[in-house]
């Protein structure tokens, strides 16, 4: 009787793995059939024949340079990465470890802007980066997104669940602020760092709203924003556009599998705060 | 929220171990300046990309500031009233924004919270394999919306689309117009977005199942209770934060839906699926009015503000 109630249990599980799985195969195949390969009915379920079609028509195109955007979005999510782990460690340190006049306030303010959807501040801040020119530059998907709360909280959290004890050792064998800071709290801190850094990865790459309307230039655009360009001009060329979606997820997927435990303890953690 | 701010804030405020003052400027260990130092590469992002747009946002929004012209006259709230009379050109735009994101929300919000709560509690306890399947089931949340946007038009496509020929073969209706039509495209984007996102709320939720002590559901057994008792007395209970936090930010997600609208059914059809952020955008970044555009944001962050409120106070009136 367990047996068959574990046997349910699994073709359940595995049917709904199916529902989540699929479509993301059906990426992966769609991107190396041919153009009438892609387009049989009923179709076919494997590449007849095995076609790079896809992937040809996307790396050697002058009207949408795809591997630039690619490089665009690693060097934007990867210094927003960093951006993101040394402003919000430091500020997380001075508010979890300092005393200083205003720092309830000033915590009360961060906190308070995590319950504020970030799309209705795009109009006011499409003005600012305008004034800095930023518009139509790396600089813009790098850096307005690292004013979130999130990163902030989150190491606050973590730092205010160690032990104070190895700190105060350090500062009994003279060590300042900042070394304590760099040589103690953060050495403890990395699990909490790897989330952060994953996510904060995750979210600039995948980021759409707001490069959709503040890149202009082709060879500016990130990832997510040229494939809204790929689709207008590929329409239903579905292996080209498939390839431009294999392209796009291929790193977060390989993030995903290295560092699931990072991400999903990330995820989980920031639903704790609630 | 309030209890882990409480915790932190008490503990920080505990008085200075003696004896470590060490005279004028200079605190328990270190310069009176270092806390400000340690905050300020922060706190400037902050202030120019997190609070200064909240004010200048409402002052953009009482001037007729269109980002192509030099003067931007002070308006006070013409923008505002265009919003509520009727008689303005933008009134039944904005209205349909507000009506298409208000229907996407009220499908969507449901089944983001009961689906991945389902999910989770198949995956609450441990057995072979549980990793790999929260990892199958969180795949799709990993990829951007414009991955999972351009994928699902294609999947919809009416003839071309997996999604109809697979109907087809199973001999059900193989011409349904999954993206340019109702009600169809709201099955569609309502749908497509509980496949990329179920698998977020899912691991939220099994966090705060691993949290319910389980002796609550041994007490819950010998008390004679049955599986679908311990759900209703302890689980449920016992996940009431949590569910608050999943609701609440569920309703703000779901109420800033974009990418999902602009390429999976791209409005149609009609302008019917067009969104309220999508509308926002438009017509400050593209049809350059940014005055009717923070209009419409300082309009919108409220109604969110007034649903959020009420949220938390129905959680909290029940508790009691």
């Amino acid at each position: 009787m367990t047996s068959l109630r574990q046997g349910v249990r699994y073709a359940v599980l595995l049917l709904i793995t199916a529902v989540f799985v699929t479509p993301l195969i059906w990426m992966a195949l769609t991107s190396v059939k041919t153009y009438a390969d892609a387009q049989q009915d009923p179709p076919s379920w494997l590449p007849h024949p095995f076609s790079t079609y896809g992937y040809d028509a996307i790396i050697n195109n002058t009207a949408n340079p795809v591997l630039r955007w690619f490089v665009n979005s690693l060097l934007a999510a990867s210094l927003h990465t960093l951006l993101v782990l040394i402003t919000a460690s430091m500020a997380a340190y001075a508010l979890a470890r300092l005393r200083f006049v205003g720092r309830k306030l000033s915590f009360a303010l961060i906190v308070g802007t995590l319950f504020l959807p970030p799309t209705s501040l795009i109009i006011p801040n499409f003005v600012i980066a305008e004034r800095l020119n930023w518009i139509d530059t790396l600089t813009v998907v790098v850096v307005p997104g690292a004013a979130s709360a999130f990163g902030v909280f989150f190491l606050r959290q973590f730092f205010l669940s160690i032990p104070r004890e190895l700190e105060e050792a350090a500062v009994l064998d003279g060590a300042n602020h900042w070394e304590v800071f760099t040589r103690v709290l953060l050495p403890l801190s990395k699990p909490a760092l790897a989330n952060l850094a994953v996510l904060s990865f995750l979210t600039n790459w995948n980021d759409f709203l707001w490069p959709v309307y503040v890149l202009f230039s082709p060879e500016r655009l990130t990832l997510p924003a040229g494939l809204g360009l790929l689709q207008g001009a590929y329409v239903t060329d579905y292996p080209v556009i498939m390839a431009g979606a294999v392209l796009a997820s291929v790193p977060v997927l390989i993030l995903f599998v290295v560092a699931q435990r990072h991400i999903i303890q990330g995820v989980s953690r920031s639903g704790l705060k609630g | 929220m309030a209890d882990v701010i409480e915790v932190g804030a008490a503990r920080s405020d505990a008085p200075p171990p003696a004896g470590r003052l060490r005279g004028r400027g200079v605190t328990e260990r270190g310069h009176r300046a270092t806390p400000y130092l340690f905050l300020a590469p922060y706190l400037v992002l902050f202030l120019v990309f997190g609070l200064a747009p909240i004010l200048f946002g409402v002052w953009i929004s009482l001037h007729q500031w269109d980002l192509q012209l030099p003067n931007r006259p002070f308006i006070g709230l013409d923008n505002y009233q265009d919003l509520f009379s009727s008689d303005s050109a933008i009134y039944g735009d904005w209205w349909s924004s507000v009506r298409a994101t208000a229907i996407f929300t009220v499908l969507s919000v449901p089944l983001l919270v009961v689906v991945p709560l389902g999910l989770a509690l198949l995956l609450n306890r441990s057995f072979p394999g549980r990793t790999f399947f929260r990892a199958a089931f969180f795949a799709p949340y990993v990829l951007g919306v414009a991955v999972i946007g351009l994928l699902w038009r294609f999947l919809l496509d009416a003839n071309l689309g997996l999604v109809n020929r697979l109907l087809g073969v199973v001999g059900l209706p193989s011409d349904t117009p999954w993206v340019t039509d109702v009600p169809w495209a709201w099955v569609s984007l309502v749908g497509v977005t509980v496949w990329w996102t179920c698998g977020f709320n899912a691991v939220i939720y099994l966090a705060g199942l691993q949290d319910i002590p389980a002796e609550l559901y041994e007490a819950a057994k010998v008390d004679g209770a049955n599986s679908w008792d311990r759900f209703r007395h302890v689980t449920l209970p016992g996940l009431r934060p949590v569910l608050l936090f999943v609701l609440t930010t569920t309703i703000l997600a779901s109420a800033n839906v974009f990418g999902q609208a602009f390429l999976i059914t791209q409005g149609a059809p009609g302008e019917q699926t067009r969104t309220v952020v999508w509308r926002i955008v438009d017509e400050g970044l593209r049809d350059y009015d940014a005055g009717r555009a923070a209009a419409m944001s300082v309009l919108f962050a409220l109604m969110l503000a007034v649903v959020s409120i009420v949220n938390f106070r129905l959680f909290r009136y029940r508790e009691d």
